[in-house]
């Protein structure tokens, strides 16, 4: 484990060094490179654009606007969304807190356009993401965002280092990928190494423990240089000091390389580890 | 990429699957194994009868026969001479055959035909199926003096040898010639007052009156004949006629080349008389055909026109029943046969290809081959429902997987490839293993139908039955190709419910699955 001492070295203490790293935005080039850019819309959207805020680029990168979504469970309605109201700022470590059962992995995919709501829009870097057709929401998953999930959802029959190839192995066809391959291989042997798990590329995730499955859930979430990771409880599944350690890496990213996080939590203390912290109460943000 | 590794590590890792595919494996074995066998019988058969029969034959609808075979060949050259290789005419009949076996006599319907044995070989495989090299080379009705076949020609080195053969020809003549003399002289010698007619000793199965060995030969034309030095007509017998076969494949001889058999027919007069002539056999028949072995019997054709008052002493021509005739290679039978037939009346003349006149066996094999094919591709098809049914449950225990791949932005086509593709490499598995085992089956079938027969005792391949002495079979490339190409329809086909089923599944309802 004392390749992962580097990162967990730089706990909370670092926050302080957050502001500068942000003003250097290299490691904003790093993430963001021209391949993983949004894909324009089909036919421009005059709708898209948000009246309330002239320059959304620059504010904020993910923002819902009045979102309802409820399930039907046969004739009766459940609400479960009535209206969420929210933003995400470009390089914030933002948190949403709330019940068991009040909506937040309901609204977590929403944002991450798994789902679609049932009213409400949602736009991001300014441009309207929920009614897309299914291949460009595709798209923008694998390019723009990365998710980490509580029961971690690795594939079974591939291997650690196989798992965090994963989305580049959907990205790019089977000759495109064989032709990077190495490069690919290295980046994500780099990537692991970073989560402190470079001495299990070989392992099949069942023989993994919690807290070595998470942190290769996160080192698949970051091989597509996302600039966005949506986290559902990445700590719920896993001890105190584990969670921390997952926590520390999730900070260290926002720090460093002024990744934009929303975790999903309801462990308050996890989620005072954020920029800021939003609470989900019957269906709306409360704050 | 993601679906090809997917699919090899589903493949892989999931043997539940492999079991379903077995049945494919299996289905496609069969239908290999069983479409070459028959190919190999069709072909065999189809091989002999064109072997028996001549490409074309111009028969004479009239009791008498055609008048002068040479005046109808020149016709037929001119009609489409160009497309003709040879001609030989024939005389057909049905007649009685006596053989003598020992002290009994077998008497059996033939078909007698009478050819030319100097053209016959050209028009059809007959010398082919002959003993003796000799007259396999050139056809004669002369007897030999040895050197008939003690191993079946036709056969390889499987066939048990035919010991008796290698007595056959002048030599066994001779020695039934004194064994008969010193017979004669012994039962005089014994019982020289009453002597018993001899046809006393054969079964009643030849009425006594009609025997033909002992009642129909006047003393002075055995005198005049001397049966160690001289032969009769010579004649040639199916094999299935002077011998039979035991399932162990040995041959056992009723009588040999050297021998003399009698033949009873009829004439062509107004009414019908029988007559009868004595032959020696020169030689056997084996088409391998047990059909014709069993029926035909060959002598030379102006014998039989003398015999049957078929010839005019006057002029030295013959009436013939019909004329073979032997197409060059690549013409066309039927064009042929519509030719001849715009040329010879249809109320006197009958024109036929070989198809036409064995076209019924050879569909009938057809038929059975594709009633079989569609037998078995249903069995592939019950495997098809297999595949369906494991392949749904594989799609709804991989439900979660299928929530993941959607969420790291796989689209539902992708998904959708990962199981059709699943299928197909299942299908070319299946399908692969089930090739290699067909052929390897049908390359080692004797040996597999011995090691059968020798493990429950019982033959499976009865050569005494089929007259071959392995089983045959041929393998058609574009055969093995379509069965292979169906397996693995049906493997896809089988998976794309699933795989569809997979592609619609909901990302968000895939990853609460647990
Ligand atoms: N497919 C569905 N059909 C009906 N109801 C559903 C469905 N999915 C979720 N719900 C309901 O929606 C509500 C919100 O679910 P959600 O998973 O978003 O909660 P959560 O806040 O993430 O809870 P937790 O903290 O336990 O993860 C729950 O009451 C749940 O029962
Ligand atoms: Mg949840």
């Amino acid at each position: 484990m004392s390749s992962s001492t580097g990162v967990r070295g730089q706990g909370p203490g670092t926050r302080g060094r957050r502001s500068e790293v942000k003003g250097q935005g290299t490691e904003v080039d790093y993430l963001v490179t021209s391949e993983s850019r949004i894909p324009e819309p089909r036919t421009p959207n005059p709708e898209s654009q948000i009246p309330k805020s002239p320059n959304p680029r620059t504010q904020d990168q993910l923002r819902a606007t009045n979102i309802h979504k409820s399930y039907h469970k046969g004739p009766v309605e459940v609400p479960v969304l009535r209206g969420v109201d929210m933003e995400v700022r470009r390089g914030e470590f933002l948190s949403i807190v709330g019940q068991s059962g009040c909506g937040k992995s309901t609204l977590l995919h929403l944002l991450g356009t798994l789902d679609a709501p049932d009213r409400g829009e949602i736009h991001y870097d300014g441009r309207r993401i929920d009614n897309l057709p299914a291949a460009e929401r595709d798209r923008l998953r694998n390019h723009q965002f990365g998710m980490i999930f509580q029961f971690y959802h690795l594939l079974p029959e591939l291997n650690t280092l196989e798992n965090v190839l994963a989305p580049l192995m959907i990205r790019h066809g089977t000759w495109s990928y064989l032709a990077r391959r190495r490069q690919f291989k290295c980046k994500a042997k780099e990537l692991l190494e970073m989560v402190g798990l470079g001495h299990r590329l070989k392992h099949r995730p069942r023989e993994l423990s919690g807290g070595e499955m998470q942190r290769a859930a996160i080192a698949r979430a970051l091989v597509t240089k996302p600039c966005l990771l949506l986290a559902d409880e990445p700590t719920g599944n896993l001890d105190t000091s584990t969670g921390e350690e997952i926590i520390h890496i999730l900070r260290d990213l926002n720090d460093r390389r002024n990744l934009t996080i929303v975790m999903v939590t309801h462990d308050r203390s996890i989620a005072r580890q954020a920029d800021r912290i939003v609470r989900l109460v019957e269906g709306r943000i409360a704050e | 990429m993601y679906k090809l590794l997917l699919c090899l590590r589903y493949l892989r890792t999931r043997w539940i699957a492999l079991a379903s595919i077995i049945s494919v494996t299996l289905g496609v074995a069969t239908l290999i194994v069983v479409n070459s066998v028959m190919q190999g019988f069709t072909g065999e058969m189809k091989n002999r009868i064109k072997g028996t029969i001549s490409d074309l034959m111009l028969e004479s609808c009239s009791l008498s026969g055609m008048y002068d075979f040479d005046a109808h060949a020149e016709r037929i050259m001119q009609v489409a001479g160009d497309r003709i290789e040879a001609l030989s005419p024939m005389v057909a009949i049905q007649a009685m055959l006596y053989l003598r076996n020992g002290e009994n006599t077998i008497v059996m319907p033939v078909d007698l035909v009478g050819i030319d044995e100097r053209t016959q070989s050209k028009v059809s495989d007959f010398g082919k199926f002959l003993q003796h090299p000799a007259n396999r080379r050139a056809m004669s009705f002369l007897l030999h003096e040895d050197g008939y076949d003690v191993r079946d020609h036709q056969a390889g080195d499987e066939a048990p040898p035919r010991e008796p053969m290698a007595g056959a020809g002048w030599k066994h003549r001779r020695e039934m010639a004194r064994f008969r003399e010193f017979q004669e002289k012994y039962l005089q010698r014994r019982q020289p007052q009453s002597a018993p007619p001899p046809e006393s000793s054969t079964p009643p199965l030849s009425a006594p009156t009609r025997d033909p060995f002992a009642g129909r030969l006047p003393e002075e034309e055995i005198n005049r004949f001397d049966p160690a030095a001289e032969q009769h007509a010579g004649i040639v017998l199916g094999m299935a006629m002077a011998s039979f076969r035991t399932s162990d494949g040995v041959d056992h001889f009723r009588v040999l080349p050297g021998d003399d058999v009698k033949l009873t027919t009829v004439t062509v007069g107004q009414p019908p008389k029988d007559t009868s002539d004595n032959f020696t056999i020169v030689d056997f028949y084996e088409s391998k055909m047990s059909e014709y072995d069993s029926k035909f019997v060959f002598v030379p054709i102006r014998k039989l026109q003398k015999m049957r008052g078929m010839w005019d002493p006057t002029t030295g021509v013959g009436w013939i029943n019909a004329i073979q005739i032997k197409l060059k290679p690549g013409a066309d039978g039927e064009a042929v046969r519509d030719l001849l037939r715009a040329a010879f009346s249809p109320r006197d003349y009958v024109v036929s290809t070989w198809r036409d006149k064995q076209g019924a066996l050879l569909s009938a094999v057809d038929m059975e081959t594709r009633i079989l094919n569609i037998l078995l591709f249903m069995i592939i098809a019950v495997a098809g429902f297999g595949i369906l049914a494991i392949f749904y449950m594989i799609v709804v225990e991989k439900t979660r997987d299928i929530g993941i791949l959607k969420s790291l932005g796989a689209s539902s086509r992708g998904v959708m490839g990962i199981f059709l593709g699943y299928g197909l490499s299942l299908g070319a598995v299946g399908s692969g293993a089930g090739l290699v085992i067909g052929l390897l089956f049908v390359r080692y079938i004797n040996e597999i139908a011995d090691f059968i027969a020798w493990a429950t005792g019982q033959p499976v391949f009865d050569p005494s039955i089929y007259y071959f002495y392995e089983i045959p079979a041929v393998v058609l490339p574009w055969t093995v190709f379509w069965i292979v190409c169906g397996a693995l329809a049906i493997a896809v086909l089988a998976s794309i419910l699933p795989a569809r089923r997979a592609a619609r599944l909901h990302p968000v309802e895939a990853l609460r699955y647990e």
